[in-house]
């Protein structure tokens, strides 16, 4: 039994060291199965504020991620094409710059989560399931029939974008540049959590009633909370279909949204790392699995299932010390 | 001044009304004692001014009409609850209860550990940890952590150990003669009571009977309605 505290050192280590060692021995796809799980780690920190500390059971924060992924797609296609985005009133044209993509990445999954939220937020359990699932699949539908973005076939991006400094083509490169987003994640995630917006959050989570007894707005707590889960998810959308230089409407799909719920719930509800340990377990199941056999999500199904039934709080709780278990 | 006033309040729970005609003043810097028995509308008269249940009549709180605000936006004019039956935030510690309430003013941490030097010595542990005791010092802290003018304690020594009642009233003791707090007290300890309040209501199915000054509540009055 080891503490939460080294689990994460731990974790933090294998992010660091696997992709160093498959950079050492050129082993370049093992580099890209390492960004692909620290990208979903990143989305499922996202959910993790709102599912872990707030409770709230989202079941469409594939909307979010799908937004990101097509505002890289639609922005980086238009500088490709040389075309603008738009001609009048204003002259948009398209951009490969990483930076750029990111920030309106995560403004509009903001303001897409915002009116979301305004409306999810007022009901709860099985509603709110319900309703963040609509909204989702209502996105699904959109991008489907949105032809002059590819529609069902999606789009394909023939260059990685670009950042300052660094050659995102380079897998490690790339890499290091979503390990240090997933990092600052972590590290917004790990202050918030703490602060008193965290707490009362937390607080609202056990009891909705006492939180407002003690002058707290619980709708604008909650909608705040969704709107930072909904772009930290966007940004991980964004980086996502850079990373496989392609977007389409799967990005928006409810699996997609139930697999971030699973990452959460196989690392650790509401735990800091449990997104990423997650994830990484998921994505390399995925892959050992999936060279077995191609019903791997049986085998997943049933890691699952024991992970459920013997630990609340996921491997963390698994592998933790008793404290890790009783909170 | 008066800085609470009920007049003609009544409220009910679905077709079941509670509280028929409810009506007390409390001035700034005055300890009220709510009293009466078991389901006579003490809770639901606390409740109804905490924007907890839906009441008609008047409920004005420093000159502001509370009958149409949400139960924060009462606590945010200056109302700290402590509910009956303690209810902390059983998963976060107390440092992390006190922080989740917090407003700006003389209440911080440091001053409620001041007040419940317990607490100070059990700031890293989790709520649900606490003995029942601490739990209810918790809960008085968490409400004084949002710097209310009022604090509204409901049944706060209920089912408490002797010693830590006696903990507990001497704590209320020091908010009233120490920091001007005022204060709404339910309670069923008389004696106690007595000592800490100025003025004494009390309700008799869901209305005002009897009040005035606590040294005009004689025993044959609190026999009469409180039952001791």
């Amino acid at each position: 039994m080891i503490s939460e505290r080294h689990i994460n050192f731990l974790t933090l280590g294998l992010l660091v060291l696997i992709p160093l060692w498959a950079y050492g021995v050129d082993e370049p796809f093992t580099i890209t199965l390492m960004t692909r799980a620290v990208i979903f780690a990143l989305a499922a920190v996202g959910l993790n504020l709102i599912l872990g500390i707030g409770g709230f059971v989202s079941f469409g924060h594939a909307a979010f991620f799908g937004l990101g992924g097509y505002v890289m797609g639609i922005l980086a296609w238009h500088a490709q094409n040389y075309s603008p985005l738009m001609e009048w009133p204003l002259l948009i044209e398209g951009t490969k710059s990483m930076p750029v993509i990111w920030v309106l990445s995560i403004l509009l999954s903001a303001f897409l989560a915002f009116l979301i939220g305004m409306v999810s937020l007022k009901t709860s359990g099985v509603y709110f399931i319900m309703i963040t699932l609509a909204f989702a699949q209502m996105m699904y539908y959109f991008s489907i029939s949105w032809s002059a973005y590819g529609g069902e076939d999606g789009m394909s991006i023939y260059v990685r974008n670009d950042f300052p400094g660094l050659n995102t083509l380079d897998p490690i490169q790339f890499y290091l540049l979503c390990f240090v987003i997933l990092m600052a994640a972590l590290w917004l995630m790990s202050r918030l959590v703490k602060s008193p917006f965290g707490l009362a959050l937390n607080a609202a989570r056990q009891s909705p009633q006492r939180v407002q007894a003690v002058g707290l707005d619980l709708h604008k707590l909650q909608l705040l909370a969704f709107v930072i889960s909904g772009a930290i998810t966007g940004l991980a959308g964004a980086l996502f279909a850079d990373l496989n230089r392609f977007v389409s409407p799967n990005m928006f799909s409810w699996q997609l949204s139930g697999e971030f719920i699973v990452f959460i719930i196989i690392g650790g509800v509401g735990r800091l790392f449990g997104p990423v340990i997650g994830a990484l377990v998921f994505v390399g199941l995925e892959h050992f699995l999936g060279g077995i056999s191609d019903y791997w999500h049986i085998y997943l199904g049933v890691i699952l299932l024991l992970i459920v039934l013997f630990s609340k709080t996921g491997v963390i709780g698994l592998i933790g010390k008793k404290e890790v278990h009783d909170d | 001044m008066t800085l609470l006033s009920l007049n003609h309040v009544s409220a009910s729970y679905g077709s079941s009304q509670v509280l028929f005609d409810v009506n007390f003043k409390l001035a700034s810097g005055e300890a009220l004692a709510l009293l009466g028995r078991n389901g006579m509308g003490k809770s639901t008269s606390v409740k109804s001014i905490c924007g907890m249940m839906p009441a008609h009549g008047d409920i004005t709180f420093d000159g502001k009409d509370l009958t149409r605000l949400a139960s924060y936006q009462v606590a945010r004019l200056g109302i700290g609850f402590v509910p009956e039956g303690r209810r902390c935030f059983a998963k976060l510690t107390v440092v992390e209860n006190l922080l989740a309430a917090a407003r700006p003013g003389y209440w911080t941490h440091q001053t409620v550990a001041d007040l419940f030097p317990r607490l100070g010595e059990r700031s890293g542990q989790v709520a649900s940890s606490l003995s029942g005791g601490e739990q209810q010092m918790l809960a008085i802290g968490r409400a004084l952590m949002t710097n209310p003018k009022l604090l509204i304690l409901d049944e706060a020594t209920e089912g408490l150990a002797p010693i830590v009642r006696q903990e507990i009233w001497s704590a209320i003791s020091t908010l009233k003669s120490e920091t001007g707090l005022s204060l709404l007290v339910i309670d069923k300890s008389i004696n106690e009571i007595r000592k800490v309040c100025d003025k004494a209501v009390i309700l008799e199915r869901g209305a005002t009977v009897w009040q005035d000054k606590m040294k005009n509540l004689t025993p044959e009055i609190t026999q009469q309605y409180v039952g001791v």
